[in-house]
């Protein structure tokens, strides 16, 4: 079973690099798909640049997000923010109900086309869920341990170091598992904002009915996802598992 | 110091930014016409007529409210004239700035968006104080929505720019209204039909459980203008190569792979709530049922899905929202609802447009939002 997910992963992680290094390998197919005068393959950029500006997008923005919802979460769980918290809950539930198109449009007439609005709606998708897991994994600190911290002496800013933080680290991680995810997907819209980006190869395909560009800039995306997901997950685990928090038998 | 007890931080943050976005934001943007330079206006310019001297008279009281530590209700009261003033206000500043020249345009500034979120959360904080009962959540949020729709209905309003684009669209608005809907609430339909059943397989078959939740997240994780993109392949060899599926209205590009799509995200939510829910139901009470003698399928329907009904509702909510929120992006692939306001607006980089769609997708999605709390709060509170 282990081998065989093993496999399963290197063959996904394979077909992402020959399709974004090697996509003449697949030209037949995507010959295949299209009128025969349509490109089969994007012509207009090469896809490792294109792959490199979008991961690059999503990890300067979560980056920022993380730092700055992490550094709230902390100051909204301390008792001199405590008063901040029940509205930032608030906050982050009404936020979710702003679709991220909406933002990234809005962003525009402030700061014009390009890679500053995709940046903006970026780091503001990645605050909700990290803020979200940070706050709850800092509250879900046992109460026995933090009177232990303190009954050796421990001040509040060595406890936050020494005891909180690293006890709400793996949903504070799942936290920035989620904001990646969420952030693949939207930095693809960001192509329709002019941010570079691999949504630029299917928006191109939507718009010149090119079947082979749809697929093959929607398999690059989704494969990196889905394989960005699994990364972050085994991560998470591997710090749940030191911590000795679960015994997860996988 | 017991003057500094008085003071709220928060409320004091939010009046200095708000002042700072009051002095260095416009607060509406003037245009001659539709292509013309716009002119930055901020509320300074208008404090010599009546609605701009209001505003600040309302703003000051706000203001106050904010900074210092008063009942939550009074906050409240404030927080809610400063909402329903702002627009009221920029309604009669838009109608005195056209002067009935129907080229002008007025466009909402970046101070009345400052204003208004930080009045919003003012009063979202002092409606986390109060601890509302739910008849009377609803009854706010009833009667906002009453005030809004009068101000949308009367016609005060109409001489804003956003306003300007929605009277020359109106009736493909209120089609891709119902479009937004149809899709939204269609895919939770179909995702309820396929996703209890599963559910509720997956909670008596634990071996299943963990593949089918495991793909479902997996599916998730995809981002969704590559799975409309991905659905499109299938769907447009289906349609062009059986004849029964094109005369189904079943085609590669628009509202279909908009639709499937739409139920393959819903599905996670549906499934992997119904199967906590159902797992959540205390052994002893499933022991008694069997003891009165009811059987399997009794059990199921008469004592494991009602007590799971909160936990599965939860899940309908996050369903919902998600989905108001996805259905923007089928406006990039022709399927309608008002992310082809938003689309359209990008192309023409005419943020008015953008705002004809965006504006009440997020009203949408927040409504859903609240109406499914207060079903879930009021199952959570009837639970037997």
């Amino acid at each position: 079973m282990k081998g065989g997910a093993l496999l399963f992963r290197a063959v996904l992680a394979g077909c992402l690099g020959v399709l974004i290094l090697a996509p003449e390998l697949f030209i037949g197919l995507f010959r295949w798909l299209n009128r025969p005068d349509a490109p089969p393959i994007y012509p207009y950029d090469s896809l490792l640049w294109l792959t490199v500006s979008h991961l690059g997008l999503v990890l300067i923005a979560t980056s920022a997000g993380a730092i700055v919802a992490i550094a709230a979460a902390i100051f909204v769980t301390r008792p001199s923010g405590a008063e901040f918290l029940p509205l930032s809950r608030v906050l982050t539930n009404t936020g979710q109900t702003f679709p991220p198109v909406a933002v990234l449009a809005l962003a525009v007439p402030a700061v014009g086309f390009g890679v500053a609005p995709t940046l903006i709606a970026l780091f503001l998708y990645g605050l909700l869920p990290i803020f979200e897991n940070s706050v709850a994994g800092l509250q879900r600190v046992p109460e026995q341990i933090t009177e232990a911290a303190d009954g050796m002496g421990m001040t509040a800013g060595q406890r936050l170091r020494k005891v909180d933080l690293p006890l709400a680290l793996p949903l504070i991680v799942e936290g920035i598992k989620i904001a990646m995810v969420i952030n693949i997907g939207t930095a693809t819209i960001g192509s329709t904002v002019a941010a570079k980006g691999l949504g630029e190869v299917i928006i191109a395909g939507l718009l010149s009915d090119n079947m082979a560009f749809i697929l093959h800039g929607g398999l690059i995306v989704g494969l990196m996802a889905v394989l960005f997901y699994d990364l972050m997950g085994y991560f998470e685990n591997f710090l749940k598992r030191r911590l000795g928090l679960t015994g997860s038998g996988d | 110091m017991v003057f500094s007890n008085r003071i709220d931080r928060l409320g004091t943050a939010l009046t200095v930014l708000g002042a700072g976005a009051i002095f260095w934001m416009p607060l509406v943007v003037h245009k001659a016409n539709r292509i013309a330079a716009g002119q930055n206006r901020s509320l300074a310019w208008f404090l010599e007529s009546g609605p701009g001297l209001a505003l600040l008279i309302v703003l000051l009281i706000a203001a106050s409210a904010a900074t210092f530590k008063i009942a939550p209700r009074f906050r409240f009261a404030a927080a809610s004239l400063l909402i329903l003033s702002l627009p009221l206000t920029l309604g009669m500043i838009a109608t005195q700035l056209v002067q009935g020249s129907p080229a002008a345009r007025v466009s909402i500034g970046g101070s009345f968006w400052v204003l208004l979120t930080f009045a919003l959360l003012m009063m979202a904080d002092a409606l986390v104080r109060v601890k509302l009962t739910i008849a009377r959540r609803l009854m706010v949020f009833g009667g906002f929505s009453v005030c809004f729709i009068a101000f949308f209905a009367s016609g005060w309003l109409n001489d804003l720019s956003v306003m300007r684009e929605f009277a020359g669209r109106s009736d493909q608005f209120w089609r891709e209204a119902a479009q937004h809907v149809r899709l939204s609430l269609g895919s939770l339909a179909i995702a309820l039909v396929l996703g209890l059943p599963l559910g509720v397989f997956c909670a008596l078959v634990p071996r299943v459980r963990a593949a089918v939740l495991q793909t479902l997240s997996l599916i998730q994780t995809i981002p969704s203008i590559a799975l409309f993109g991905l659905l499109m392949l299938p769907l447009t060899y289906l349609a062009t190569h059986v004849p029964l599926a094109a005369e189904l209205g079943i085609r590669g590009i628009g509202a279909t792979p908009a639709l499937i799509a739409l139920v393959l995200y819903a599905l996670l939510p549906v499934v992997a709530n119904t199967v906590v829910g159902l797992e959540g139901v205390t052994p002893t009470v499933r022991d008694a049922a069997f003891g009165m003698g009811l059987s399997a399928r009794q059990v199921l329907f008469k004592v494991d899905l009602p007590l799971a009904l909160p936990v599965i509702l939860t899940g309908i909510r996050i369903v919902l929202v998600q989905s108001i929120g996805m259905v923007t992006i089928a406006g990039l692939i022709g399927g309608g609802g008002f992310g082809a306001f938003v689309f359209q607006g990008i192309n023409q980089t005419a943020t008015d447009l953008v705002l004809l769609g965006a504006i009440p997708t997020v009203v949408l999605a927040f409504t859903a939002a609240v109406l499914l709390d207060a079903i879930v709060d009021i199952t959570r509170s009837s639970a037997p």
